[in-house]
Formats: C-alpha cells, sequence, structure tokens
C-alpha cells in the first residue's frame, strides 16, 4: 500500500466487506429458522442438517471454482471474447492472492462475500423442497447452483465486464435476478421433478395448506434474514473508490460509493429504498394474504427482491410501489402456478425469489429506461428488452434448465426423493428413536439408583 | 433519451445531484403514496371487521369459549 490514504482506504474496504460478511451469516441463521419451522416436527433435524450442511460444501467448491468461474466467465467464454484466464489466475485456489498475502487485503474478504451469496442462493432451493428430497440430491444441487450457474450468472450479469452488461445493459445493482431469480428458477426446476409432499393435493387436484408447526420460528427468521439482507445490500456496493480507480468515463475528482457494476450510488440511497420497497411488500402481503403472518413477512421480502435490481438509482416511493407490484404478483402467482401445474413449494421460494426478482428486473428496465448501466464507453443502456432477455437468462437458463436435468438424471437414479414409506413416517425416525431409547435408558438407570 | 437525464457516466461528479429517474414528478408520487397509504387503513379496517364478525358468531359457545381460555 502507497501511502496513509491508499492505506486507509484499502483497509477501510476491507473492514467494510468483512462487516457484511458477519450481517450475511444472519440470512442463513434466518433460513434455518424458517426452514425448520415450516416443517414438521418429524423432519425437524433432517430439514436443519439439509441446510447447514450446505455451508462446508458451498464453501469449500466456491473455493476451489466457483470464485475463479467469476472472474474468468464474463465473456460467456464465447459469446463476447474468450476466458478471462488472467484475471482468474489470482483467483485459483493455489493462487497465492487466495491465502494469506500482506500484499492483497481485499481478495479474502471480497470473495467471503459472494460465497455468503452463494449460500443464500442454496438456501433458497433447500427451503422449496423440504420433507421428502433426500439429503445428498440437494447436497449436490446446492453445489451446482452455489458454486457453479448462480456464479457464471454473476460473471455475465454482475461482473463490471459481464457480456450481458456490455451487449444487454443489463442492471440488476441488488441482485433482482443475479441471486432470487436464478435461485427461484432452479427451485422450480428441483420441484417440476421431485413433486408434491404426500397428502399436498387432493384425489381432485385442490391443494391442501400444510401449515408450519411453529409459525414464531418461520417468522423470526424471516426478521433474521432482512437483518442478514443490510449486510447483503451494503455488499453489493464498491464503499469507496477515486474515479480514477475506476478508470472509465467518469471525471474529476470526487469519490464515491459505487454499485457492483462501478457506477456511482450512495449508501444513503439504497437505505431509503430498501426500506421503502420492504414496506411496500409487508403493506400489500398484509392486505393481499389478509393478514397471514408467513405471507406477510414472505412479502416484506419480495417486496425488496423487486426493487432491487433498480434500487441504487430509484426514488424511495417508486422503490415502495414496485415493491408492492412485486408483491402481489408474486402471491398470486404462487397459488396459480400451485392449482394449476400441482407444484409444492413449501415456502413460498419460487414466488418471493424467482417471481419477484424476475418482474423486478422487467420493472427495472422500463423505470430506468435509457440510464447507464455502466461508467464504462460502449455499453447498451439499460431496456425493457434488455432486462427482460436478462430475466429469461436468469430464471430459466442458468436456473430452471439445468435443475430440471440434473433432478430427471437423480430420479432416473432413484436418489432424488425418499421413499414413500419413510416420508410418512418421517426423515428423523432414526434420530427420533435412537432419542427416545437413550432417554428410557438413562431414566432407568437413575430409578434404579434411588 | 434517459428517465434518469443521464445517458453516460462521463460527468464530473462534483456537478452531480439527484439521478433518480422521473425527477419532477415527486409531488405527484407523494400524492399517490398517501392516497393508497390511506386507502390501505380503509381496507385494513373492513378486513378486521369481517374478521371480528366471524369471531363474534362463535362466542356465543361455551365450549369454544372454554377451549381458548385452556389453551391460555
Amino acid at each position: 500500500m502507497d501511502g496513509n490514504l491508499n492505506a486507509l482506504t484499502t483497509v477501510f474496504t476491507e473492514f467494510y466487506y468483512w462487516v457484511t460478511v458477519v450481517f450475511m451469516f444472519l440470512i442463513h441463521v434466518g433460513f434455518c429458522m424458517y426452514e425448520v419451522g415450516a416443517s414438521r416436527r418429524r423432519n425437524h433435524l433432517h430439514t436443519l442438517m439439509k441446510n447447514t450442511m450446505l455451508i462446508p460444501l458451498v464453501t469449500i467448491t466456491f473455493f476451489f471454482f466457483g470464485w475463479w468461474i467469476y472472474w474468468a466467465f464474463p465473456n460467456g467464454p464465447f459469446i463476447n471474447g474468450g476466458l478471462e484466464l488472467e484475471a482468474g489466475a489470482a483467483n485459483l485456489p493455489w493462487a497465492d492472492t487466495m491465502s494469506t498475502n500482506l500484499g492483497d487485503r481485499i481478495t479474502g474478504v471480497f470473495w467471503a462475500a459472494f460465497l455468503l451469496f452463494s449460500w443464500t442462493a442454496a438456501s433458497i432451493v433447500s427451503g422449496a423442497v423440504i420433507e421428502r428430497i433426500r439429503s445428498g440430491a440437494f447436497w449436490i444441487h446446492a453445489v451446482l447452483i452455489g458454486s457453479v450457474f448462480w456464479i457464471i450468472d454473476a460473471s455475465w450479469g454482475w461482473h463490471y465486464g459481464g457480456w450481458m452488461v456490455q451487449i444487454l445493459g443489463y442492471h440488476d445493482a441488488y441482485a433482482s435476478g443475479v441471486i432470487h431469480a436464478v435461485a427461484g428458477g432452479y427451485a422450480l426446476g428441483v420441484l417440476v421433478v421431485l413433486g408434491p409432499r404426500l397428502g399436498k393435493f387432493a384425489s381432485d387436484g385442490t391443494p391442501r395448506d400444510i401449515p408450519p408447526h411453529n409459525v414464531w420460528m418461520v417468522t423470526i427468521g424471516l426478521f433474521m434474514i432482512y437483518t442478514g439482507f443490510w449486510g447483503f445490500y451494503a455488499a453489493c456496493n464498491v464503499p469507496i473508490i477515486a474515479p480514477s480507480g475506476i478508470d472509465g468515463q467518469i471525471i474529476g475528482e470526487t469519490w464515491t460509493a459505487t454499485n457492483i457494476y462501478l457506477a456511482p450510488t450512495t449508501l444513503s440511497a439504497i437505505t431509503f429504498n430498501f426500506l421503502m420497497s420492504l414496506s411496500g411488500g409487508l403493506l400489500m402481503a398484509y392486505v393481499v394474504s389478509k393478514g397471514d403472518a408467513f405471507w406477510t413477512y414472505s412479502g416484506g421480502l419480495a417486496g425488496i427482491i423487486t426493487a432491487s435490481a433498480g434500487n441504487d438509482l430509484y426514488h424511495p416511493i417508486q422503490a415502495m410501489f414496485i415493491g408492492g407490484a412485486g408483491t402481489w404478483c408474486a402471491y398470486k402467482l404462487h397459488f396459480i402456478v400451485e392449482r394449476k401445474f400441482k407444484i409444492d413449494d413449501a415456502v413460498g421460494a419460487v414466488a418471493v425469489h424467482g417471481y419477484a426478482g424476475f418482474i423486478g428486473l422487467v420493472i427495472c428496465g422500463f423505470v430506468l429506461w435509457g440510464a447507464p448501466a455502466s461508467p464504462y464507453e460502449g455499453y447498451a443502456t439499460i431496456s425493457p428488452w434488455g432486462q427482460f432477455a436478462g430475466a429469461v437468462i436468469m430464471f430459466f437458463v442458468l436456473g430452471f434448465v439445468p435443475a430440471w436435468i440434473v433432478s430427471k438424471i437423480m430420479a432416473a437414479c432413484n436418489m432424488l426423493r425418499v421413499p414413500q414409506e419413510v416420508e410418512l413416517l418421517g426423515l428423523d425416525f432414526s434420530t427420533d428413536e435412537a432419542y427416545r431409547n437413550a432417554v428410557a435408558d438413562v431414566q432407568s438407570a437413575e430409578k434404579s439408583m434411588a | 433519451m434517459s428517465t434518469t437525464g443521464y445517458e453516460n457516466w462521463a460527468v464530473d461528479l462534483k456537478d452531480v445531484g439527484a439521478v433518480y429517474p422521473f425527477q419532477g414528478s415527486e409531488g405527484v408520487l407523494v400524492l399517490i403514496a398517501v392516497a393508497l397509504w390511506i386507502v390501505w387503513h380503509i381496507v385494513q379496517i373492513k378486513n378486521e371487521n369481517k374478521e371480528i364478525e366471524y369471531e363474534k358468531q362463535h362466542n356465543h359457545r361455551k365450549e369454544n369459549i372454554e377451549q381458548s381460555v385452556d389453551r391460555y
């Protein structure tokens, strides 16, 4: 680090990303609480462990190859150029920058911020498939969505040089599509093959409600996710950078915070818009669900997710309207798709993340029409068609399609879903039985001493 | 033509202020938002009235009251 100002900026940036990582841990705590609360008592431990073990699996695979994909794939490859091998080299697992290195204080925290996004992507899928997927099958899906497909889309549409940003003018500042639409699409691809939980649909096809065993856990879990979401938003920004550091079209010497594309924004802007889009989603969901706690909390998330694509630039009232509109659409679509296609999305993940994310991208295309997607010369500006194409790529091409193909293969190998008798008995049966035996054994031993 | 007023970032940031889209529509946005806020209260109160009416209809059954009290 050359000079004290440079040192201060670097250490501040390092600390900034580190704090976002700590905040984002709460997202995973929230997802675990929410899923366990939504599951029935006979499936608690499997539900918890299914989500917990994605942490080490996605972490190590993101270290092995996920992070390299982000830096090597912005051109496709072969859509707008070849592999970016030089940029990728510094992010390979054997590179000295991926280690304790006094010459590079940013790679580790930036890698970790992206890794926490990876956990979120996998966790979104986890909730939708509870109570009938085999853990082994889910963990393969977790690695694929967490360390392969979402990070390909990040390289394409969430990298300052990504081909979608350059050619489509794709704009997705806080990841409506890059995280939420892709993970929602992926969850839907798995669900189509996996099928509904036993008893979810009556013989005439009418869906039954399978209520959460503990609404408190579900809602507090969602509250935790809101809290962690602050870290997520902050992590999508570069906290401070000089125009010379951006090396784009910006002139002068005024330093700024930027979004992930290195285009100027402020933490104040995203604080306004986070809270107003959350409020738009909560208000709409409360009314449309007639005060249902689960959907009201989920609506808060859907509100933020819908507005996220353009929350670096929207006016707060625009963010509120967009959050409310996306939440209404996501709620209605959930029940239409459930009834028409017999899709059992146990926690509404496809709706809250997938549909809200998709819709948010399209709305952004209209509201920010003509605005620059990037500070670099020659990039396309934001447009409805660029955003729609981006939404299709996120939800279907990188989400739904690979999930459907992999799930079909797993189903053919009889490794996707637990057998019917095990599902009825409960996934925790052997654990519960061991627990009951252990309790009986120790009680009996203690009573014999009385 | 850009909704934000900026078609590129070839600017000196010291000269840049608001960058949100459709500048000049703030007053209308506030009016619509305030109207929707009031509508929200009306809809919510109507829904709550329906819920309370439903609960009142079950109030005369002693067993329902006892069950609710026992539930704590």
